[in-house]
């Protein structure tokens, strides 16, 4: 895929810039939203992200300059449509029109949680997988099938992140929860039941972390923290098990932020030893929400004609990845697999 | 002889009986791994006998031991070998009687649904829960013709008798149909 496209993500609470070529990320500058206290707050973080849209957008052109790429070599700008925070996301697409219309490019609007998917594939040996992506927001099992990614599985309430950021705040442990959750964890000393819930192939969090939240009444942290850790954890391996039994793929890849758990990665090796099947963790980089990714998919996207008109460029805050019809894989990418098989 | 070896459980015959165990996932926690499989089997043979309470010819349950059911076997045909239109208004006729037993199945597809002495058997509710929604009865039905539309070249016929069969004793079955058009618009692969 020839062409130097840049990328701004903004759904959430990371804010970044980069510059991608078919070969590597040349630039990528980020400018992240803390919270004083508590979680997200929506207006916070779109007022954060209006203040420094300028700042990584300056940022990531002078440091691309720096390695002899300019302004003028750059032939699409993409950005994440969606999903994500409502305010966030026209703050972002905003500077992303403008930039567009100023440098006179296509525009190309992304879908956030297939940017996770693209660059897993492009910075992994990754080539057909079934993705567990699980994030503050979002928690899905993706494959694609049929000229789209697939949602498989998803959670039905709350993203997994997001449910441990709940419970780690209402148990005064800070904001976000997770790798402090991870903390705790190692040094539990029993595992206290919780409710697993597994509807078919979706999931809830929200009970799950009302039920730590409550447990904590009566027992450790640290009890907590790792019972916890340990139903959320297998309720998404067991989902990502059926999406690899029901769709053949072999390969499974992490994405999100929550893949940062060293106990999530574990179980999900476990699972794929177990099924001969492939697993791949990409570098902590391309975990969380970055430009890089938005970047990569949209020079995916530029160069198979799928671009937007400004006037059309309308954000999505339940952009679902289903909706977007892959223009980007190469024909018979499927079939290949299956004679693999 | 094995029959299937699927994500959660493997199933074999033995003397006429079928053999349904659900195997141990060792990354799962062993404590939790043995309640969710001691939690499912339980819930999944009673699934199957409220069913059968609920008209609908399921396998006759012998035993239930931890994580392993003992049920008949069935030595017939699956549906997806023999479908036609008659065949496929019955299957509607029993969907809404497993409906109306407020029993959603979870994984309806032309194999779950077997031929044996000229009725049909309902099998593998492991994934088969209650519910009353007209959500979830939307969801059962849009995967059964899920799988009419990607393995039968006639599926719209057989759609539109599924659909008679199951408007025939059930008065919530045209709310639920039209649920179902809903959720195909949605794009969702359930």
């Amino acid at each position: 895929m020839k062409g130097t496209v840049l990328g701004i993500e903004g759904t959430a609470w990371n804010l970044s810039a980069a510059i991608v070529n078919e070969k590597d990320v040349i630039a990528e500058v980020s400018d992240m939203y803390r919270p004083h206290t508590g979680g997200i707050h929506p207006r916070e973080a779109a007022q954060h992200h209006a203040k420094y849209a300028s700042y990584i957008v300056k940022g990531v052109l002078e440091d691309a300059k720096k390695q002899g790429i300019e302004t003028t070599d750059i032939d699409a700008i993409s950005f994440s449509q969606g999903p994500g925070l409502g305010a966030c996301l026209r703050t972002v697409a905003t500077a992303a029109r403008m930039l567009a219309l100023s440098l006179d490019v296509p525009l190309v609007g992304v879908n956030h949680c297939l940017a996770h998917v693209e660059v897993g594939r492009w910075k992994t040996p990754a080539n057909d997988p079934v993705t567990l992506y699980v994030s503050g927001a979002n928690s899905q099992v993706l494959a694609y099938r049929m000229g789209r990614y697939r949602v498989f599985g998803e959670t039905l309430d709350i993203g997994l992140g997001n449910a441990f950021d709940k419970f780690a705040r209402n148990a005064g442990l800070g904001h976000p929860g997770g790798p402090q959750i991870e903390q705790f964890a190692k040094n539990a000393e029993k595992y206290i039941p919780l409710p697993y819930v597994v509807k078919g192939m979706d999931l809830s969090f929200s009970g799950l972390s009302t039920a730590a939240t409550e447990a904590l009444k009566n027992n450790s942290m640290e009890d907590i923290c790792y019972s916890f850790q340990e139903t959320a954890f297998a309720m998404v391996v067991e989902v990502t098990e059926r999406a690899l039994a029901h769709t053949g793929k072999n390969e499974v890849l992490l994405a999100g932020g929550v893949g940062a758990n060293m106990r999530l990665r574990e179980m999900l090796e476990i699972m794929c030893t177990e099924r001969g099947a492939s697993f791949y963790v990409p570098e902590k980089r391309f975990m969380g929400d970055n430009g890089a990714m938005i970047a990569y998919l949209g020079l995916l996207m530029y160069g198979s004609g799928n671009i937007i008109d400004i006037e059309n460029s309308h954000v999505n805050p339940n952009f679902r990845p289903d909706a977007v019809d892959v223009t980007w894989l190469p024909e018979g990418f499927e079939e290949r697999r299956q004679e693999c098989i | 002889m094995y029959l299937t070896s699927g994500a959660e459980a493997t199933v074999k015959v033995e003397d006429d009986v079928l053999i349904k165990e659900r195997v141990p996932k060792n990354y799962r926690l062993k404590e939790l791994d043995e309640r969710i499989r001691k939690e499912r089997t339980k819930a999944e043979a009673r699934l199957i006998s409220e069913a059968r309470r609920g008209g609908v010819p399921t396998p006759v349950i012998y035993d239930i031991e931890n994580s392993t059911i003992k049920m008949q076997y069935l030595d017939g045909i699956a549906i997806k070998y023999v479908i036609n239109e008659e065949l496929s208004e019955q299957i509607g006729f029993l969907v809404a009687e497993l409906h109306k037993a407020e029993i959603i199945h979870g994984d309806l597809t032309t194999s779950n649904l077997i031929l044996f002495k000229d009725r049909i058997y309902m099998i593998d509710f492991g994934l088969s829960f209650f519910d009353s929604s007209t959500e979830a009865r939307g969801v059962d039905v849009h995967v059964l013709f899920q799988t009419f539309e990607s393995t039968h070249h006639d599926h719209e016929k057989l759609i539109e008798a599924f659909c008679r069969g199951y408007r025939k004793d059930f008065n919530k079955a045209d709310e639920v149909l039209e649920r179902v058009k809903e959720i195909e618009k949605r794009g969702r692969y359930a």
